[in-house]
This record gives C-alpha cells, structure tokens and sequence, in this order.
C-alpha cells in the first residue's frame, strides 16, 4: 500500500516534500542550500522506493541498506555541520505530511484504508526519523572524542632543547588522565633520543594542588628510573607560595623560576655552555667589513 | 634449577635479567649475588632490566634490595635499561627506588659506575 502511494507521481511528491522542508521552522538556510537539499532528497526517495518494493519491513534488514547508507552520510555531515537533533530529523518528519496528503487523496472513500495507510506510513517514517536521529547523536559523540585525543595529543608536545636534553612545556589542568600521557611520552622519548636530562616547564600550568604536585614528582621519579634527571622550571610566585602553604615536599627535585634557568643547569651538567661570540662584543661601528660580517652572523 | 647468570669483568659484575622474574628467581638471584659480591670482591654491580616487561611490588623491592645489600659490600649497583612501562608502574605501585642509581642503558651504566668507582678511590685515598 505505501509502495503505491511512493510511486503514484514520485516528481511531484519529492517537489512538495522539499518545500516542506524548506519551510519548516528548524531550517537553516545558512548551513545548506536548495541544491544539495534536492539531491539528498531524491536520492532517499528512489532508495526509499526501491527498499518498499522488496516489501520488507524492517529498516535494520539488508533491503534497506540503501536507506540507511544514505541517511548515515547525512546525518553525520550534519552533526559535523553544527545542526540540532531536531533540524537533521526533520529531514525525515517533513516526509510525513505529504504522504498522508496523498494517502487521503488516494483513499478518500475507503477510511479502512485510509487509517490503515496512515498507520504505516507513520511508523515507518518514525522508525526511520529515530534512526536519523541515533546516527546523529553517534556523529556528535565521535566528533567529541576525536577532540579529547586532539587535545590530549596537541597539549603534550615533548621537544628537544639540545641534544641529550629535551623539554617537556605543560599546559592546563595536570589530571590523572594526563599524567598518564605525559609520563609515557616522556619516557619514550628518554629511550628514543638517550637524553640524561628532561627540563617539565609548568609555566602553562593554571593551578598547583597537592594531587597536580604528586602526578609531577611521579613523572620525575619515573624518568629517574629511566636514568634521566629532571628539573621543574616555570614556578610562577603564585604558585611557588601555593606549594609552600599546602606543605607539598619536592624533596631533592630541582626546581627553577624559569626554563631559561633550567636550561643553562642542564647545559651545565652535560659540560657544555654558551658564550657570547667574541666578533659581535667588540664590533667596530667604523670598519663596513666587519658590520657586515656581524649581520650575516 | 633456572638461575639467572652473573658475569664478572674485572672489578665489575654483570647481571642481565632475560626472563620474567618470579619470586624464588629473585631470591636465589639475590643469594649469588651477594656470594658472588664477596667471592669477587667486585666494587661495582651492572643490573640490565631491559628485557623485563612485567614488575611487581616484590620484584621492585627486591631490586631495592639487592643495590642496599651491595652498598653494604662496599659495591655500588646501577639499574639499566628500565622499559617505560616498567618504569611507570613501579611509580605507581608507590616503589621510586631512591637509593638505586638508574641509566638508560648499558653502556650509560657503565660509564656512571665507572665514575662513581673512580671518585671513591679518590676519597679512598685522601682519606689514608
């Protein structure tokens, strides 16, 4: 029965379901456009036809694969398009009305038939419209957690100062979570590179609580246990004061104000040390020769 | 019985831990290592872990242990090679091992016990 009512005239019922959908109240105009609305929606309707003409009746089957294929895309291009439940759903709901027009017009004598039509319709439709709305949510959940990994990732960079002497610059809140991360690409870049010395620069860090002071003396205990030594820079006095009031003990863990600071440590302790280029102290301002060579260098 | 092999080179003894360790390893590993310790009157003692991929609390302990039992000999003891994960769960379970000297792998091991042999006699002989 819903087949015949899909079929009778499929050009004129797609017309009326787009302007359906173009006037109903979620639609956002801004976010897609009259073309790719119309080629979404044809192409529904001819794999929802073609799923009604092999008579089955469940929307999970492998008949309507077809549907769901096409209804997976959407739903998941509009979650990431920024559009409500309610707007991507009603991609679907706005197929309702002109379908129950069409029933009343093909069934008007016969109110058995009619009831019995607008039934089916209405539960297939909803079936359908609930599937949507399942894909959608499971577009948006998967979008969140791909941010959580991009944040996790993005905010534990471990860089390379000098050779044998890599820096760990933290930023945000120090959760157990994070720790975690923190600590195992620390490591690994220990074994990767054999630094000896590992410079957790906290300057990016908000708040310094007794739990956040603990995740760091166990990565600076865990590096130890690799052989690498690591030095805390970046206390800022707030948080130096913070540290003193709660009683959190750093035991022999150097500490430093600054990642300027623990690097010339670090460059102490692996024997090195920067000095100043002796051409560039005592430059001349008269001789051209020698200005020169000082800007190339 | 499995025992875990102890090389002696010169003033040093070399101890590679190549399989999972289990309880009685461990000690029996720690009784010929003390043994092994006067036997040879060696100074320095080289633990390489880098093949063990699962601690425990006892197997953390026991490497704390076995460096406190050589530093009563009179022979410092450097722990090589400790994988990541080996590194972070002994953190977790609480066990930082402050008083064994760590390095990344053999070759850092020996150089750090080297220099700690070599300070030692300094002292040594300042001190006479």
């Amino acid at each position: 029965m819903l087949t015949e009512i899909v079929a009778h005239d499929e050009a004129a019922l797609l017309q009326r379901w787009i302007d359906n959908q173009f006037n109903a109240s979620g639609f956002r105009p801004d976010r897609i456009g009259r073309a790719e609305l119309q080629e979404n929606s044809t192409q529904f309707l001819s794999s929802f036809r073609r799923a009604l003409n092999s008579g089955a009746t469940d929307i999970q089957g492998a008949d309507w694969a077809g549907v769901r294929h096409i209804l997976d895309g959407l739903s998941s291009a509009r979650a990431e398009q920024g559009f409500s439940p309610t707007e991507t759903a009603t991609f679907i709901f706005s197929l309702k009305q002109p379908l129950f027009e069409r029933a009343r017009a093909l069934y008007a004598n016969d109110p058995a038939r009619l009831a019995e039509a607008t039934w089916e319709i209405s539960q297939v439709l909803d079936k359908l419209g609930l599937y949507t709305a399942e894909v959608f949510q499971r577009g948006r959940e998967a979008v969140i957690v791909r941010q959580q990994q991009e944040m996790l990732e993005l905010s534990t960079p471990v860089v390379t100062l000098w050779d044998g002497i890599l820096a760990l610059p933290l930023i945000g809140t120090l959760d157990s979570a994070r720790t975690q991360v923190v600590m195992e690409s620390l490591l690994q870049r220990i074994v990767d590179s054999g630094a000896a010395i590992a410079i957790i620069d906290i300057t990016g860090v908000p708040t310094v609580d007794t739990l956040t002071a603990q995740h760091l003396l166990k990565t600076v205990a865990a590096a130890r246990l690799m052989g690498a030594d690591c030095i805390i820079s970046g206390i800022r006095p707030q948080i130096a004061q913070t540290i003193v009031h709660l009683g959190v003990e750093l035991g022999s863990v150097v500490t430093k104000a600054t990642l300027a600071d623990a690097f010339s440590v670090a460059l102490h302790r692996a024997g090195l040390a920067v000095v100043q280029k002796q051409a560039a102290r005592r430059k001349p301002p008269a001789d051209p020769d020698r200005e020169s060579e000082g800007n190339e260098a | 019985m499995e025992r875990i092999p102890i090389l002696k080179m010169g003033e040093y003894l070399l101890v590679t831990i190549q399989v999972d360790m289990h309880d009685r390893l461990a000690m029996t590993l720690q009784d010929d290592l003390t043994a092994k310790i006067v036997a040879a009157r060696a100074r320095g003692v080289l633990i390489d872990i880098s093949a063990l991929e699962i601690v425990d609390s006892f197997i953390g302990r026991m490497l704390a242990d076995i460096a406190g039992m050589s530093r009563v000999l009179d022979a410092e003891t450097v722990v090589v090679g400790m994988r990541p994960a080996v590194a972070i769960t002994l953190v977790e379970l609480g066990l930082s091992l402050t008083g064994v000297r760590t390095a990344l792998n053999v070759e850092r091991g020996m150089e750090l016990l080297r220099r700690r042999i070599a300070g030692r006699n300094e002292d040594d002989a300042g001190s006479a």
